[in-house]
């Protein structure tokens, strides 16, 4: 089982990296074509728009699903496909120092994400260092459970909660034979 | 009086309020000297149940002393008696009331209006939860007024702990409302999804209405541990395929009957279906997550039972109806008619036949409360069931 808590400050680290992501994304998505042209990488513009969607979805998943580690994790790889592409496009670029300012952003945002997910480890590995409580004594029974099963058979249940005759299960044969 | 106010997602606080007092004739006022956080408080706490508003008192589950009773409730409560508070007010008089089915009372909501129009009909009351369920306050403070006391309280005799009857007013007959509406045979596999509180307290009534066998699927470990020592075979859904084992457990035919303890907040990542709802959950496309009912549907024995005591708030989405309808699924739910059940519950914690005071894994003040809610929603330090002291 994952431990997380959602209110630690790597948490909340992950929490704004999470908003970061979606506003990244919002933007590739909508405005690919002014990035790319911004960064002399018109041939580029449908690549940016999958790494909006790309974004997005990290983004949804650290905000949404739980344990943000897998996302975070998906943002550094999501960093590093996003440097290669950005050293790749800045041979015979014109605009290479767009480019650069680019790569140096993602350069800062990946810091953040491996502070990031080095405290959300970090949490884990205290979380994980607690003792488990042992509540295997605690059954809530008197006596050993195989004394207490049906004790209650007797119950007063309404007709209205009994499931109709012709759909119980028990027993088959003599069911078919009153029915 | 200090109280637990609802300000927003993930804000609960402890702050000083206004006390209660008498506002209606069979209105009576608590001293509250005992309280629990309920798993759908989480739902408050998390902002999934629409209708709150800030400055709401939250809590339904409770129980004290009678400081104050209005006129009309007299005869049948009196000052200084011990009693636990059901969740659900009822007014013990109109004919949902008449028949039992108290959590569907047709009078006690006072927004009544409100309820009509996105129920189709209004439900009962409810403490400490959404204005469609009337908005009243709830009973994780110092004091709370009852409406309706009369009809809406469970006398507590002497000789018992507070945590032993506190559960009366909530888990432990929502529990057992769930094992009940199943008809329990004793030839039966119950299945049941979710350890939580509610979880437990079905797994129990499931023994001792005599089931032969019972699984209690969830993802934690010291959860799972109280479900093994309540008589449960267990399964770690993260670790074991859920329809692979409760198939050979049950000769490849699917339990006859399976419980939903989890409702509409499923674990969020532990399947694609429910790592979908909660996308669309937080782009408010969808307000429910519904691994668990799918699941249901798809390993239920056919012409078994679904009963569904997780609470829902409100849409669901690609649910295989179909599968059900073909299945001939019999589906019982609702919120749980508590006073139907607290006299027989009660007996058989005075009889020692089972103590509810099991679940309990943490105690603090009330003005721990705020603190305590993201332990309890995070499953951190063990925590299974939070009772607050005022």
């Amino acid at each position: 089982m994952a431990y997380y808590d959602r209110s630690s400050a790597g948490d909340n680290l992950a929490r704004g990296l999470g908003w970061f992501s979606i506003g990244l994304g919002v933007a590739e998505l909508m405005a690919g074509r002014s990035i790319a042209r911004w960064m002399g990488m018109e041939d580029k513009t449908n690549l940016i728009r999958a790494y909006g969607v790309r974004e997005i979805t990290a983004g949804v998943g650290l905000l949404a699903l739980g344990d943000p580690k897998p996302w975070i994790w998906s943002r550094i790889a999501g960093d590093a496909v996003d440097m290669a592409t950005l050293a790749a496009g800045m041979e015979d670029n014109p605009r290479a120092g767009n480019a650069r300012i680019a790569f140096g952003a993602v350069m800062a945002t990946t810091v953040l994400d491996v502070v990031c997910v080095q405290k959300l480890h970090r949490e884990e590995a205290y979380h994980r260092s607690l003792p488990v409580p042992d509540y295997s004594g605690r059954s809530g029974f008197p006596r050993p459970v195989s004394a207490m099963r049906g004790a209650a058979s007797d119950a007063p249940i309404g007709q209205d909660m009994r499931t109709p005759r012709i759909l119980q299960f028990q027993p088959a044969q003599s069911q078919a034979a009153s029915s | 009086m200090r109280a637990l106010v609802w300000h927003g997602a993930n804000d609960i606080r402890c702050d000083t309020v206004p006390d209660p007092e008498i506002e209606h004739p069979r209105d009576a006022i608590i001293k509250v000297t005992t309280c629990a956080i309920c798993g759908s408080d989480l739902h408050l706490h998390d902002n999934f149940m629409p209708g709150m508003e800030k400055g709401d008192i939250v809590g339904h589950e409770f129980m004290g002393e009678v400081m104050e009773v209005g006129s009309e409730a007299k005869s049948a409560l009196k000052v200084g008696e011990r009693v636990v508070v059901p969740f659900t007010i009822w007014c013990g008089e109109c004919d949902q009331c008449k028949r039992g089915n108290y959590s569907v009372c047709e009078r006690s909501n006072r927004n009544k209006a409100l309820a009509d129009k996105v129920f189709g009909h209004t439900t009962a009351g409810l403490f400490g939860y959404t204005h469609l369920t009337g908005g009243y306050a709830g009973g994780q403070a110092e004091y709370v007024r009852v409406p309706m006391a009369d009809r809406t309280h469970i006398k507590i005799p002497g000789g018992l702990t507070d945590e032993q009857v506190l559960f009366l007013g909530d888990i432990f007959p929502t529990g057992w409302q769930a094992a009940a509406q199943c008809d329990i045979q004793p030839t039966d596999t119950v299945a049941i999804w979710g350890c939580g509180p509610v979880g437990q307290m079905t797994i129990r009534s499931a023994i001792l209405l005599g089931a032969k066998q019972v699984i209690a699927i969830d993802r934690v470990p010291e959860r799972l541990a109280m479900a093994k020592a309540g008589g449960a075979i267990t399964i770690n859904f993260e670790e074991e395929s859920v329809v692979e084992r409760l198939n050979e457990l049950t000769g490849g035919k699917g339990p006859e009957k399976c419980i939903d303890a989890v409702g509409m907040e499923a674990h969020a990542t532990a399947t694609l279906d429910s790592m979908y709802d909660r996308a669309k959950q937080a782009l408010m496309l969808e307000s429910d997550r519904a691994h668990v009912l799918r699941e249901m549907i798809y390993v239920c024995r056919p012409a078994g039972t679904l009963s569904i005591p997780g609470v829902y708030g409100g849409l669901i989405d690609k649910l295989p109806f179909g599968m059900a309808m073909n299945k001939g699924l019999t589906w019982r739910m609702g919120q749980t008619h508590v006073n139907r059940w607290t006299d027989d519950l009660l007996n058989r914690i005075q009889e020692g036949q089972i103590d509810p005071s099991f679940v309990i894994t943490h105690t603090v003040p009330l003005d721990q409360g705020p603190e305590m809610y993201k332990t309890f929603r995070d499953k951190r330090d063990g925590c299974i069931k939070v009772v607050l002291k005022p």
